[in-house]
């Protein structure tokens, strides 16, 4: 099987997400789409599962043209996707995930549960994918949703699988394990779509690889014949620094103390147990660590946003347990929450207004009952030129930025200001090449100056690039304390689990 | 891979530290219902199970009220410190069960030197739960493909309405289908404004109620009161069950009744089994939790939700013809007195499963029964209060006992088909 997609475009409103893009791949390949986030990779797989409409262009599969105007006709003609958030529902089994919508019934539309859960089990069977049919999805593991993920598609018969994304959420471990998964669909004769933005992950998987910069395809190229700077500088579109230098140097005093804290979820469960932590001066500490294993709430503890049960935190020896956010922030422990849209910046809000939601009531932008606005707006324009803000204006909604601008006007925000410890929780989430090299580069910088730095990032190579020290988290707890030159396959079994 | 799964289990630290509260809430309730009840009452309490003209007629249960109130009160306190020193699993149960005694207590003291008709009483139950337990149908339609119905006092209001007046003039049981059909189209007229105009759930709800109580308003003040003939529907008759209405208490309680019943229990199961054993019911629930990924695998979320919200419409504009067809026989202004609302909490207390708010609105079609009867055995308390106390079962309830339920999770929230 073939399928084409030719001189597809579409755009939302005035932004061009795809422009006449062309694109093949069949039966017994991987062909990889390599693009920085915005490119137009999910807008494009969108088109090609029948989400989207595309405004012109055509989709053929096995040389005919066909078109999709739901995605139940993309299903019948054998295309499924594996979506980067995935589309399971969690209360739902994973039998009842997998039948959804093709269920096998009997009279009155009764679901035949038993033949179902054959079905499942064969699928799972054949192609190794070890999965209890009767378990609900919101108590298994990341790496094994996904299993249920790739079942649901070979359960409607796909022949091409489109992967978005889809190490993301995975150990270093899941991932080889998803690989493997990965060449044995592909040696069963099924065609294969790999999205991402890792560039060793699609030289090591891809037979193929197209990269996507601005809504076309800019390149395709051999994986065999090709390396990481070569495939960044297709992606972004000039060339880019890929090694993070970083100078050894000493660290200084104890900046920041955690002593036995311990933290509980908002669900009542215990989410960190037993933590114990030291940070120095001109330290980088990297946290590493599967999503989901207590970093969140352990960096909301640091900052105030969430009760410490017991234990004790010590800043320049001053016991600062269970001080207000304001009382940290005052302090000079500066915090980038990990989701700016949703903890860092009101989107609403003005550049100007985002600028000084932690600072307004300083004198500098307060008098009395009024803010002084004047000020707030130069202040923002400093920031802004400091840290390569490009906006039209300071007065243009944070949410017109992109994401790369958006985490550089918080970075500017908490690092323009008086500042000692900063905590940064995936500093470079979701945003492109270009601004992360800046981001890294700020950070090593504040490093360099005898700043301390906490940084949370489940992007393992994030933390061995940048880190001085790493700590691996797992279910709550401190499993290990590694140096940065460790092996990353060290770091990928405690993060598992497996070492501690 | 197991270990993992394990360790995910809720450390629940709640019920260790919550058993102290639980248990001497216990015990203050103990207390509560001796000082109350247990002094200074005398007699017997007589509780009459069966009518003489009864085929197998049961005796009548004769308690001495000082003993048995003393009794009562013992047993719960018993409870409370049982849960202060070790917290069972089942907790609920012997809170459900203390909850039992003190109601059995307060109902001895009030019957003391009297005599009262238990089974009567129950079949009231029966019967007031009705239109309970059908608006807590007519929700969970909605409320499982995530869409909010406030409107369903009003899409009842409009069922009982319309009953009445074309119960009036083509009989019940044309005047049935009406109702159910008014009560679609407001279902339809609420599933526009959400899920098509993505007016906010709540609003539009709010906006249905009012709309109904005007137009109902209006028209009882200008076309039933002036012609009483459209306002004079037939109720639908008892039809007794062969042998089972014959049983004894059961019988009564569940098989004298007239078609309301009978179709509400019917509703309730057929309800459950669409949601939880039927293709379609797995789809509405998926829409009501992941639209989005309902969406990705074919499912036509709009339409899904269409479908839904109009059924529910249907059974709640059913639950509503029972207030003038399956009861009075006519229609007054604001008629429903809240009964929607009250579903409301039902399908809450049931976690919006069809079962489980049955249960719930029996709690709450006791509470409506019990005031009811009550007031015929002349106790001291001013009848006001006794006719609030379906009220207060709903706010103890919604407040105090439901607290963590889980809904479908994308409720209240429009689903935006991108294109």
């Amino acid at each position: 099987m073939k399928i084409e997609l030719k001189e597809i475009s579409k755009s939302f409103g005035p932004v061009a997400a795809n422009t006449k893009i062309n694109l093949s791949v069949s039966s017994g390949e991987t062909l990889g789409l390599l693009g920085e986030n915005g490119a137009g990779k999910t807008t494009l797989m969108n088109i090609l599962t029948g989400l989207y409409k595309p405004d012109s262009g055509q989709v053929l599969i096995r040389g005919q043209q066909r078109e999709f105007s739901n995605p139940r006709d993309a299903i019948k003609n054998g295309i499924g996707m594996v979506h980067q958030h995935f589309m399971l529902v969690p209360v739902f089994s994973v039998t009842e995930n997998v039948i959804l919508g093709n269920e096998p019934t009997s009279a009155v539309n009764r679901i035949n549960l038993k033949e179902a859960r054959e079905k499942v089990q064969n699928i799972s069977s054949k192609y190794n994918l070890d999965v209890d049919p009767d378990e609900l999805v919101e108590r298994l593991p990341v790496g094994v949703q996904q299993r249920v993920e790739i079942i649901k598609i070979l359960f409607r018969k796909a022949e091409l699988l489109i992967f978005d994304e889809p190490t993301a959420v995975l150990t270093p471990q899941e991932v080889s394990d998803f690989f493997m998964i990965v060449n044995s669909l592909k040696n069963s004769g099924k065609a294969i779509i790999f999205i991402t933005h890792k560039l060793h992950e699609v030289i090591q998987i891809c037979d193929r690889i197209n990269i996507l910069r601005r809504g076309k395809v800019v390149g395709e190229v051999n994986p065999k014949k090709t390396s990481n700077s070569k495939l960044a500088e297709l992606m972004v579109g000039r060339s880019v620094n890929l090694n993070t230098k970083r100078k050894k140097i000493d660290p200084g005093d104890v900046l920041l103390k955690v002593r036995n804290l311990h933290v509980i979820s908002d669900k009542k469960e215990k989410v960190i147990s037993d933590v114990n932590l030291k940070l120095h001066k001109k330290e980088i500490l990297g946290i590493a660590g599967v999503q989901g294993n207590g970093q969140t709430e352990f960096i909301e503890a640091l900052t105030g946003l969430r009760k410490i049960s017991s234990g004790e935190i010590f800043y320049f020896d001053k016991n600062c347990t269970n001080f207000t956010p304001r009382k940290i922030h005052q302090m000079g422990i500066k915090h980038i929450p990990e989701d700016r849209q949703k903890q860092g910046l009101i989107n609403e809000f003005s550049l100007t207004e985002n600028i000084i939601l932690n600072t307004y009531y300083e004198a500098d932008f307060s008098k009395n009952i009024s803010l002084n606005w004047n000020n707030a707006r130069s202040e923002a324009a400093r920031v802004m030129k400091q840290f390569d803000v490009r906006a039209s204006s300071e007065s243009s909604p944070a949410n017109n930025l992109s994401g790369g601008n958006q985490q550089k006007l918080v970075i500017g925000r908490e690092m323009s200001r008086k500042i000692n410890l900063l905590i940064a929780s995936q500093p470079t989430r979701g945003v492109d090449v270009g601004s992360i090299e800046y981001i890294h580069g700020q950070i090593i910088a504040a490093r360099n100056s005898g700043i301390g730095i906490l940084l949370n990032s489940t992007e393992l190579e994030e933390i061995i690039a940048l880190s001085d020290r790493i700590v691996v988290f797992f279910e709550g707890k401190i499993v290990a304390e590694l140096p940065s030159n460790t092996d990353p396959k060290i770091i990928g079994l405690a993060m598992a689990g497996v070492i501690t | 891979m197991k270990k993992l799964i394990q360790s995910q289990q809720p450390i629940n630290m709640n019920r260790v530290h919550g058993s102290l509260i639980a248990g001497s809430f216990l015990i203050l309730l103990a207390i509560f219902v001796f000082i109350l009840f247990g002094f200074g009452v005398e007699g017997e309490a007589t509780f009459r199970l069966s009518r003489p003209s009864d085929p197998y007629a049961l005796p009548n249960l004769v308690l001495p009220a000082e003993n048995s109130i003393g009794i009562a009160s013992l047993i719960i306190a018993f409870f409370g410190a049982r849960l202060i020193v070790k917290t069972p699993k089942e907790y609920t149960v012997f809170f459900a069960l203390s909850f039992f005694l003190a109601v059995a207590a307060f109902l001895v003291w009030a019957t003391a030197g009297k005599s009262f008709s238990l089974t009567g009483m129950l079949q009231a139950t029966v019967v007031r739960a009705v239109p309970i337990a059908l608006a807590a149908m007519a929700g969970i339609m909605c409320e499982r493909v995530a869409v909010i119905n406030i409107g369903i006092e009003g899409m009842m209001l409009a069922g009982a309405f319309a009953g009445a007046l074309f119960g009036s003039i083509f009989g019940s049981v044309l005047g049935l289908l009406i109702a159910i059909t008014v009560g679609g189209v407001f279902g339809l007229i609420l599933a526009l404004l959400v899920v098509t105009f993505r007016v906010d759930q709540i609003i539009a709800g709010v906006a249905i109620n009012i709309l109904v109580l005007g137009l109902t308003s209006f028209f009882t003040s200008h076309l039933l009161k002036k012609n009483p003939h459209l306002n004079d529907a037939a109720v639908f008759k008892a039809i007794q069950i062969p042998i089972l209405a014959e049983l004894p208490i059961i019988g009564p309680m569940l098989f004298r009744h007239n078609i309301f019943v009978y179709l509400a229990i019917l509703i309730v199961f057929s309800t459950t089994f669409y949601l939880f054993k039927t293709a379609y019911g797995l789809r509405a629930r998926a829409v009501g939790e992941h639209p989005k990924a309902a969406e990705t695998l074919g499912i036509s979320v709009i339409k899904t939700r269409f479908v839904n919200v109009i059924i529910g419409g249907m059974i709640a504009g059913f639950g509503g013809a029972w207030f003038t067809l399956g009861s009075v026989g006519r229609f007054d202004e604001g008629m429903t007195g809240g009964r929607g609302f009250i579903g409301l909490a039902a399908m809450i207390f049931g976690r919006w499963h069809p079962i489980g708010a049955l249960l719930a609105a029996l709690v709450f079609g006791f509470a409506d029964s019990l005031q009811q009867k009550l007031a015929i055995l002349r106790t001291p308390i001013p009848s006001e209060f006794l006719a609030m106390s379906p009220y207060i079962v709903t706010i103890i309830v919604v407040a105090g006992i439901v607290g963590s339920a889980r809904p479908p999770q994308a409720i209240g929230k429009a689903y935006v088909k991108e294109s």
